[in-house]
């Protein structure tokens, strides 16, 4: 279970997030949405420690990771696979040795076991035979694949989503929504995807929150949301532009 | 005016302090063994192999024209055999080591930076952390350990190559006597002028990763970040040599006064 209790962030004289509170459950599948530098990659980088917050507190089943050192969260981070938005592939390393990093790290498996591993995760993502090709050969939805291969080569029990559609075309990005879900029912693991793709959204979301003007200003399942009448809900979900 | 100054004293403390932090995780990170035995030997391979070039041109260079301008001096007053001596003792005290560390910092400095601070900006740095593992243990430390050991190997090379390309121009070129000028230079070169550069050297390759890495983990967003954090390490760590190799030059000879000599 993660918890977010009164965070508070900002970045110089900007404030990003003001009080916020949030509690995504075992097993859940939340998307976060909001607009365009609203904080929505902010509050993912605290709830993995990649990002000490200014005030309030996080906790990941139960533990305060808010004032750990780099050193302790790493062993709170090995429950997490983050997505990163471009993907964040080691561009020195091969498709093979970039899945590979997180089982060599640990010293626990024979290099038998890390190629099947590897061949396995990577079946996973519908990519097969790419392993010795480099980041720079691979196309957007491939890196971001790789990057999900890399997140979930090691079981993690969480899994950190963030935007991982944006760029993108529809096709492409109706493969990697597919993908989510796949990987989420196939693994049983906790899902937060970060995102401003309405489509994406309402498919691979069981929960959906809403950033706005700093704190979360919706909460709801994704039928509620597209169902909204509110105002700002409303706005953010058909796209239109402040007069 | 006052509001720059502080600011700029303000920056320039806040970085220090970083940077003795970096160093105190790195000299911890190095205590407990978490490096990679691959990735250190990879490291030593870019910074000793891939550097020799560099160096053996700069230390042949050096000790030649060191050698001519020495002679040229030198043959005033009818001290021509003491030529190589001059060269000797300069090579193994500070030319060496200094011109060998200045060379790599140009090299490897800006490359440890670039390489570092393009991670850094691709989100690669965030990606190692959420891959448990610490950044301090993957690109610092055998960078650090790296530098640290090869500095030492490349600047006996410029240390021999100098004296021996002296030794080629002092005989066949000025026509000095080359037995005189080889006995004269083992006479006033002595073991502890060796040890001074390698101590030297052990320093410098300690200083070039250290800030390499620094400005690389610490540089701003985009191309222009990386391109400032590439210079920055550069600049800042040739300074660096240049300002400790002073302090370092008068603390080595109070120890060897004290503890040796005594």
């Amino acid at each position: 279970m993660i918890e977010v209790r009164q965070l508070r962030k900002s970045f110089g004289p900007q404030l990003i997030l003001e009080d916020m509170d949030l509690r995504i459950e075992n097993g859940e599948s939340a998307v976060i949405i909001g607009r365009s530098g609203g904080g929505k990659s902010v509050l993912l980088k605290h709830i993995i420690g990649l990002l000490q917050p200014d005030a309030g507190e996080v906790f990941v089943d139960g533990e305060n990771i808010t004032h750990m050192s780099e050193r302790q969260l790493l062993r709170v981070r090995s429950k997490f696979g983050m997505v990163f938005q471009g993907a964040a592939l080691f561009d020195s390393m091969t498709v093979a040795e970039n899945v590979a990093f997180p089982l060599e790290r640990k010293h626990q498996f024979t290099p038998g076991e890390i190629a099947k591993r590897v061949a396995g995760v990577l079946e996973l993502v519908d990519l097969p035979g790419t392993e010795k090709k480099k980041p720079a050969e691979l196309s957007g939805g491939m890196r971001k694949r790789v990057g999900l291969a890399r997140a979930i080569v090691y079981e993690p029990q969480i899994l950190l989503y963030d935007e991982p559609t944006t760029g993108l075309d529809p096709i492409v990005s109706d493969s990697i929504d597919k993908l989510i879900i796949r990987v989420r029912d196939h693994l049983k693991v906790t899902s937060i995807v970060v995102t401003h793709d309405m489509r994406s959204a309402r498919r691979v979301g069981n929960h959906v929150l809403m950033l706005h003007e700093k704190r979360i200003y919706a909460n709801c399942t994704p039928e509620k949301l597209f169902a909204s009448t509110d105002p700002v809900v409303r706005q953010f979900v058909d796209g239109v532009a402040d007069e | 005016m006052n509001f720059l100054a502080r600011t700029w004293v303000g920056e320039w403390l806040t970085g220090l302090g970083r940077l003795a932090v970096l160093t105190r995780d790195t000299v911890a990170s190095c205590l407990t063994f978490k490096a990679s035995r691959r990735d250190l030997l990879y490291q030593i391979y870019f910074i000793g192999i891939k550097s020799q070039a560099v160096v053996l041109v700069t230390g042949a260079f050096t000790g030649m024209v060191l050698t001519a301008q020495t002679y040229f001096q030198f043959h005033k007053v009818k001290m021509d055999t003491a030529t190589l001596a001059v060269v000797g003792v300069s090579m193994c005290d500070e030319l060496g080591p200094v011109l060998t560390a200045l060379m790599v910092a140009g090299r490897v400095g800006a490359a440890i930076a670039a390489e570092i601070g393009t991670m850094r900006v691709t989100e690669q740095i965030d990606a190692l952390r959420t891959l448990a593992t610490h950044p301090i243990d993957y690109l610092v430390v055998p960078r650090l350990l790296a530098s640290m050991i090869a500095l030492p190997l490349l600047t006996i090379e410029s240390i021999v190559l100098g004296i021996g390309s002296g030794y080629f121009v002092g005989t066949q070129l000025m026509g000095i006597d080359p037995t005189y000028l080889y006995f004269n230079m083992l006479k006033y070169t002595g073991d502890i002028d060796v040890v001074f550069g390698l101590v030297k050297s052990f320093v410098y390759g300690g200083i070039i990763a250290l800030i390499g890495c620094y400005k690389g983990m610490t540089c701003g967003m985009g191309a222009e970040g990386v391109g400032r954090a590439t210079t920055e390490a550069v600049v800042f760590s040739s300074i660096t040599i240049l300002i400790t190799n002073f302090f370092l030059t008068l603390l080595l000879q109070r120890l060897y006064v004290l503890f040796w000599l005594s």
